[in-house]
């Protein structure tokens, strides 16, 4: 497969730019780039998913127009999406033969699936409903999928965001496979020591443009960062020796059971939180992390008021909003929609966490100079980019939104601080400020709890790292302890042997 | 070349303000080919249905009271849909405030109660469309029942109840045997504002509904709370409210407001209760509301217009014989027009080339 020269626009915006792409069989080629360099507008153009305003893609040499994936399905080319597009209540084989032409018989198609899964060391139930899959399995299900069309080409959307790093280790050992096929893979990434590790070329995108076609495993993680982001990334500086203090939040033995049928059970989970602390919770996305984190946050109650404490206090009942005036402060994983209201300002967002204890309301009415004060603030302490002093919160860009969501709670200087996924797509320069921002709040004396599925992000600024699987907390890993195997581990469900200490976190309930 | 819906990056706020005007124009489009199938001269069907009503000083002025109820009932419906709540039952709202208010009237008819008799009718019929309107409200809180069709539903109920009471209990002795109470005593009237014409003081009532309407909405954190649950549920929650306090709390608003622009339409214009007190304001303000953008101000101008029709409608039985339906027919095509041009704020509307290149110009 060829790319040549396409170019894509959106309005004004360029979203690819004359970008030129060999693929050839039996190679790995890595598709490197920050969020909203191209590569996804890029890879949707060879999936015949977006037609190019200009350019053409050459297939084994001859020129091809494709109208829709079908076609693309048809010369040869697979994909595997970062979202799985499957069916919850469905089982295995049925979601497999939805995507497939409707000649072959059900059971020929299960008898397919479970064949090339054995082949290539996938191991599926067919008959498994979805809902009960890891995501892991889920992916497995896709890349199935896309293989039993017998592709010359794969196309891989992110795909170990997903997986634990012992997940990602065997699907790299079945890449190598289809590599040994003779098939061209592309895998879009943009995790350096990944691509550095499987790829056989890759080719960098910044901006739309296409910066270079290297051998990665001839550059450093270094050379390649500075090429996807043009610049240098200023390191993460941990505030010297933090001093900890008492703990500033408990979790202890919380139990809830999900509002939602596909939700997960929260089951015992106990955790506390010290002043100048950074914890972090790892794992696999939907182990029960959104749900703590809406019991933490108080859109949903605990059954008991001392399930969870904050500043010794004790909140498991109370609301959101009491919650806040206690000292605490959230921000959830989805910027637009949960974190903020997508066509409201940022003005009227900064309200949105800030009407019940930042002064914004005098006796019912709003005062609307003190919530621009909060988005000026916001803007000059977290350099956010945008248009105009005031715009709808859907305007900016991923990055930008987040470090105004950040912003906006770190401002107000919480005792408590839960945040969910801090820098989820988010540029590097900006994962940078928020990260630094989280230490040196924890610097301050404020207890921060971290849910994050990267962990590289975890190592990083985590003091303390517990993991979750199946809506149970394991008992946390301190810095000098972690390592990526272990966390690893234990995001695959493996029993370290130590239950969360109930010992420690009962001190603090007693206040 | 199938159409598609693209949607827009950002709302486009020129169509937003021009999206009420295109759908005026193509309403008047359609209408006029409408006359022409009835055999009508369009031009002067038109300008008797829109134009005429505005020359004339005594039109003018029933422009305005029609138009009071309309906007007082639209402004308590916007603030439902503003938060996604669907109140459809703003007649029934309207009847029964008319009827809670009325028996006031009727228990002090002949007597000689004082002028504390209208004040407390007002509250009676504001207090009857609130409780009225919570039974749809309580539904949905309580039990999921979809409150389109509830308080759809309830309107029937309001109708054959005030029609049960004005032809039995109600029934004005010396009447005749109309179905009708008593003509109401002057304590119980709503006063006029101009000697001799039948304009009303419920008209200033309305002004200032509208002016408080826009301050709880543009000003107050209860406003932000109802733009915000109709904007975003998730974040709302997020923000510490409760839906379904704002369910009932918009409900029992709104019906309030149908409630009391019922009992000042009895105790006004009509001076009496009767079954046919209402030409379907309850509903017509559904388009008011939409018609004004849900904004308190849009609505104020939107209501005029839509009064207009009314009015035009009349003249346009006598004047040019169309059946007086063709009101609701015109209505109903506005309103289509409206909901249509409104979804162009989000979307865009794209042709698909099926043919098999790739489009090398943006469409």
């Amino acid at each position: 497969m060829r790319a040549v020269s396409i170019t894509k626009r959106y309005g004004s915006f360029l979203a690819n730019d004359g970008i030129d792409l060999d693929l050839l069989p039996a190679e790995i080629h890595a598709l490197l780039g920050e969020n909203g360099a191209g590569k996804s507008t890029l890879v949707k153009v060879m999936y015949g998913l977006i037609q190019p305003n200009e350019g053409e893609l050459r297939w084994m040499g001859n020129k091809i127009v494709l109208a829709g994936p079908s076609e693309a399905r048809a010369l040869g080319i697979g994909m595997v999406f970062q979202h799985f597009s499957l069916f919850e209540n469905l089982t295995v084989a049925e979601n497999v033969a939805l995507g497939l032409a409707p000649t072959e018989s059900f059971t020929a198609i299960s008898e397919r699936l479970a064949e090339t899964a054995r082949l290539y060391g996938l191991p599926l139930d067919p008959k498994r409903e979805v809902w009960r899959l890891s995501v892991g399995e889920r992916q497995r299900i896709e890349i199935v999928r896309a293989l039993m069309q017998n592709p010359k080409l794969l196309i891989l959307d992110e795909p170990t965001a997903v997986l634990t790093p012992q997940e990602a280790d065997q699907l790299f050992v079945v890449l190598g496979r289809l590599k040994g096929e003779g098939r061209a893979i592309l895998y879009i990434s943009h995790k350096l020591d990944e691509v550095k590790r499987l790829c056989d070329t890759a080719t960098i995108l910044r901006g739309g443009k296409k910066v270079a076609t290297c051998n990665p495993r001839q550059e450093t993680a270094v050379s390649l960062a500075r090429m996807m982001v043009g610049a240098d990334i200023g390191e993460v500086k941990a505030a010297s020796r933090r001093d900890v203090s008492v703990p500033r939040l408990v979790i202890y033995q919380l139990s809830l059971a999900p509002d939602d049928p596909h939700g997960t059970h929260l089951d015992r989970v106990s955790l506390e939180v010290r002043g100048g602390e950074i914890v972090g919770i790892a794992g696999v996305s939907g182990n029960g992390q959104d749900e703590l984190f809406a019991a933490l946050s108080g859109e949903r109650l605990s059954p008991s008021e001392g399930a969870i404490v904050i500043d010794g206090l004790a909140a498991g009942m109370l609301g959101v909003n009491e919650r806040r005036r206690m000292g605490a402060a959230f921000v959830p994983e989805e910027r637009l929609g949960h974190g903020t209201a997508p066509r409201m300002k940022l003005s009227e967002n900064a309200l949105l966490t800030g009407h019940a204890a930042s002064g914004m309301v005098k006796r019912g009415f709003v005062d609307k100079s003190a919530t621009l004060a909060a988005v000026d603030r916001a803007t000059t302490g977290f350099d956010v980019r945008k248009a105009k002093r005031d715009p709808e919160a859907v305007s900016l860009s991923g990055g930008n939104l987040q470090k105004f969501i950040v912003g906006r709670e770190i401002l107000r200087e919480p005792g408590v601080l839960v945040v969910s996924q801090p820098t989820w797509g988010v540029d590097a320069g900006a994962a940078a400020t928020i990260r630094q921002a989280l230490i040196d709040l924890a610097g301050r004396g404020t207890a921060v709890l971290v849910v994050s599925q990267d962990l590289d992000e975890l190592l990083e600024i985590a003091d303390r790292t517990a993991v979750m699987f199946h809506g149970r907390l394991s008992a946390p890993l301190s810095a000098a302890e972690v390592t990526r195997e272990k966390l690893g581990l234990l995001m695959g469900g493996a029993k370290t042997g130590e239950e969360p200490s109930v010992e420690e976190a009962s001190h603090a309930v007693g206040a | 070349m199938p159409l598609v819906l693209e949607r827009r990056s950002e709302r486009s706020a020129t169509i937003a303000i021009a999206s009420p005007l295109i759908a005026i124009a193509l309403t008047l489009a359609t209408m006029a080919v409408l006359f022409a199938i009835l055999g009508k001269n369009p031009v002067e069907a038109l300008d008797v249905y829109f134009l005429e009503p505005l020359r004339d000083p005594y039109s003018l002025g029933e422009i305005a009271v029609k138009a009071t109820p309309l906007v007082m009932i639209a402004i308590g419906l916007s603030l439902c849909y503003i938060a996604n709540i669907w109140n459809i039952g703003a007649e029934g709202q309207f009847l029964v405030g008319a009827v809670a208010g009325s028996w006031l009237a009727v228990r002090t008819n002949g007597t000689d109660a004082g002028p504390w008799v209208l004040p407390a009718m007002l509250l009676l019929g504001a207090l009857g469309g609130a409780l009225y309107a919570l039974i749809p409200a309580i539904c949905k809180v309580r039990f999921g029942a979809s409150e389109i069709l509830t308080s759809l539903m309830l309107v029937y109920v309001a109708n054959f109840g005030l029609d049960y009471l004005v032809r039995g209990p109600w029934r004005d002795p010396h009447g005749m045997n109309f179905p009708t109470t008593a003509e109401f005593d002057p304590v119980a009237t709503v006063p006029t504002l101009i000697e001799g014409g039948r304009l009303h003081a419920g008209a200033i009532v309305t002004l200032l509904v509208v002016m408080a309407a826009t301050v709880l909405l543009g000003r107050t954190i209860m406003g932000f709370e109802i733009r915000l649950v109709g904007a975003a549920p998730k974040a709302a929650r997020f923000s510490g409210f409760n839906a379904d306090k704002l369910t009932l709390f918009t409900f029992a608003v709104s019906g309030a407001l149908a409630g009391l622009a019922g009992i000042i339409e009895v105790a006004g214009p009509v001076g009496h209760l009767q079954p046919d007190i209402s030409p379907g304001y309850g509903f017509t303000a559904i388009i008011v509301a939409f018609l004004g953008r849900l904004n308190p101000v849009g609505i104020l101008i939107a209501g005029l217009f839509l009064a207009l029709t009314f009015i035009g409608g009349e003249n346009a039985e006598i004047a040019i014989k169309v059946p007086l339906d063709l009101t609701k027919v015109f209505q109903g095509i506005l309103l289509f027009y409206v909901l249509a041009c409104d979804s162009m704020i989000i979307y865009r509307i794209r042709f698909i080339s099926t043919l098999r290149k790739p489009a090398h110009a943006d469409v």
